[in-house]
């Protein structure tokens, strides 16, 4: 990558761009932006990357203005018009119940990233405190806290989120439950990880001989460093999560009808399926796009923030 | 250290050292903790269920006295601890309690529905990694080149794609519009029963029994849920080549095999890919962590009478024993895999000694 400062422009660049990429910067708070621009410039020079970016912005646009997007009521019915081909009407056909697939679809988005976020959400801090406690205090807290992690690893993801989601009953807040709690070791372990490699260090030898405990220790220090990680990884999983999240809708143990949810509709679609393929190929493609799109955003993430786990 | 001798003579390290012993006991020791531990988690999401397991039994309009009576039965009235204990003794005897649905005890049905799942599993994995290795190979050794592209696609498909929904998809093609592959279940319906069971696995009874038109039916409908199975298997297992590779070829012995004039296949196959073998054999059990995820669902799509349609109808008719002995025994599963792994892994791969 060419360093922005070496390009020779024909206009003069405006005055923030100028501050941002000054040689020399008069501040520690100027310095800080400074990198976090590099960061900035970085990202955007991968195009897959920044694709999946436009991709989940879009999302985001379509949660906030699904009133406005959608063509139809997502949930009435209308028996007269049920299962239509796609039409001008009826821009992806409607379901067995006459509703409009496209409305649905749309409205569905706002399901999907309201498991994603709150899943996050959930998930980051307990992965993040057990992890670095772990891997700060060693010993005897690392022994249990990693057994602990270590069951939940031995399921496949789906199996455990099925059983505690089929305890815990049909919802889509026990299945956002359901599935923060079997997507927290993974981050756990690698919160731990870094800790690990930091606990040797000299500064936070540092700290230690000033006095400090450990629980300051791990909040002010362990933590943030483990941030950029976590945070990839976060954003990694989160394909993960809308694919289970999917699976489960899929299964009926997420979102209730008359709900909107992908992977529910692709369900109550499958027995229309053969004649009518557009109740379960719209809510299908969806699913995947934006897996995809956070597959992208996470792997550019990932190469932007911490190279190391590349 | 063990390195410096020579490997091919007789081995000295016949008996574990002390060090070996204390980290196989180690070893077998954590095994059983986490094993002790699913149990527990199983156990108490059981508990964790709103509905009342005594009116899952008695049905809604049940007398005081036959509800007392079915609450003692059920070791309700017994502290938690003495519930846990006795759940888990019954479970090392081989007792997970009776379906609610079929009327037969869980372990009978589980073992009735397991090599149906093997067989698909087994399948699934070999055309992921007869698929998934050579990708991956060609695509470490053309790096950017439009094979690199193609595993990457490939990959990023595989993470995104539902895989449920890819499955409806090859249905609504290959069956509903092509008509190349059955329907649903294992084999056509007149052919059901036909093969005496042996193994369980239909392509193997079938040829054993030499039955050729029941294996024809047979592989037909195996064909396309292994197939999708066997798609994100590929995805994974040919990502992961493709790094181990990458990480071979930039290794200095490979550049003085080259030197030493080796064709490429030499170097790519006697060189390179030996050293990886091992490391795949880890990432294939991993992937039958995928595959029992992927099961549930795939069943679910193409009637598969497996352990997965047997978990999805225990949760469409709220038969919490099937659910909880279900999701134990693919944890188990799981984590035997991945222990057998792990000790082939130690055990073949001489960096580890």
């Amino acid at each position: 990558m060419t360093h922005p400062t070496i390009v020779s422009h024909t206009r003069p660049l405006p005055r923030w761009r100028r501050w941002l990429e000054t040689d020399t910067p008069e501040s520690v708070r100027h310095a800080a932006f400074q990198e976090s621009w590099t960061k900035v410039q970085h990202f955007r020079s991968q195009t897959l990357g920044m694709i999946g970016f436009w991709l989940l912005m879009a999302l985001l646009f379509v949660v906030i203005a699904a009133p406005l997007l959608a063509t139809h009521d997502p949930n009435v019915q209308d028996l007269s018009q049920r299962l239509m081909p796609p039409s001008s009407e009826n821009w992806f056909g409607t379901d067995h119940l006459g509703r409009d697939v496209y409305s649905r679809v749309i409205y569905g988005a706002r399901t999907t990233l309201r498991i994603a976020v709150l899943v996050a959400v959930i998930v980051a801090p307990i992965g993040l405190i057990i992890g670095a406690t772990a891997g700060y205090l060693g010993g005897i807290a690392d022994e249990v806290l990693m057994r602990i992690t270590d069951i939940f690893l031995a399921f496949p993801g789906l199996i455990l989120a099925l059983g505690f989601a089929a305890a815990l009953g049909p919802g889509i807040n026990n299945a956002i439950i359901a599935i923060a709690l079997t997507a927290w070791p993974p981050i756990a372990r690698l919160a731990r990880a870094e800790a690990l490699t930091i606990r040797q260090s000299d500064y936070i030898a540092a700290v230690r001989l000033q006095g400090e405990t450990s629980f300051r220790i791990i909040t002010r220090q362990v933590i943030p460093i483990c941030l950029p990680s976590v945070t990839v990884r976060v954003t990694l999983n989160m394909a993960g999560v809308i694919l289970t999240a999917a699976g489960l809708g899929f299964l009926g143990l997420g979102a209730q009808p008359p709900h909107a949810e992908w992977g529910a509709m692709v369900a109550v679609g499958r027995q229309f399926m053969f004649d009518f393929p557009w109740v379960v190929s719209a809510p299908g493609i969806a699913i995947a796009v934006i897996s995809l799109a956070f597959n992208l955003f996470g792997d550019a993430l990932r190469d932007t923030l911490d190279p190391r786990i590349a | 250290m063990t390195s410096l001798t020579n490997t091919r003579g007789p081995r000295r390290d016949f008996l574990p050292s002390s060090s070996k012993l204390r980290a196989i006991s180690w070893r077998a020791v954590s095994v059983i903790l986490t094993l002790a531990g699913l149990l527990a988690l199983t156990f108490f999401m059981g508990r964790l269920l709103p509905d009342d397991p005594v009116l899952a039994v008695t049905g809604y309009e049940v007398d005081e006295a036959t509800y007392q009576k079915v609450f003692k039965e059920l070791g309700l009235d017994r502290p938690v601890w003495e519930q846990f204990m006795s759940y888990m003794g019954g479970v090392l005897q081989g007792d997970l309690g009776r379906s609610l649905t079929t009327g037969q005890p869980v372990v009978q049905d589980l073992m009735r529905a397991f090599p149906a799942t093997l067989e698909l599993a087994l399948v699934a994995a070999l055309i992921g990694s007869l698929l998934g290795i050579p990708l991956g190979i060609a695509a470490a050794v053309n790096r950017g080149s439009w094979i690199d592209h193609l595993a990457r696609v490939i990959g990023l498909a595989g993470y995104s794609i539902p895989i449920f929904w890819l499955g409806l998809m090859g249905l609504f093609v290959f069956y509903a519009k092509l008509n190349w592959i059955g329907a649903s279940g294992r084999v056509d319906i007149f052919y059901e029963g036909m093969t005496p069971t042996i193994t369980g696995m239909m392509l193997v009874d079938t040829a054993i029994a030499g039955d050729w038109t029941v294996f024809k039916s047979a592989l037909r409908h195996i064909l396309m849920p292994a197939a999708v199975l066997g798609y994100y298997s590929t995805a994974y297992i040919s990502r992961m080549t493709r790094s181990f590779m990458l990480e071979q070829l930039s290794q200095e012995y490979i550049i003085a095999a080259r030197a030493k004039g080796l064709s490429r296949r030499s170097v790519i196959w006697r060189h390179a890919f030996k050293n990886i073998r091992v490391q795949l054999l880890t990432v294939i059990a991993l992937v039958f962590g995928g595959l029992l995820d992927g099961t549930v669902l795939i069943e679910t799509v193409f009637g598969w009478p497996g352990v997965g349609q047997y978990l999805t109808r225990g949760l469409q008719f709220n038969d919490i024993n099937v659910v909880m002995s279900t999701v134990l025994m693919i944890g188990v599963l799981f984590l035997a895999v991945n222990t057998a792994s792990d000790f082939l892994y130690r055990r073949l791969d001489p960096r580890t000694r």
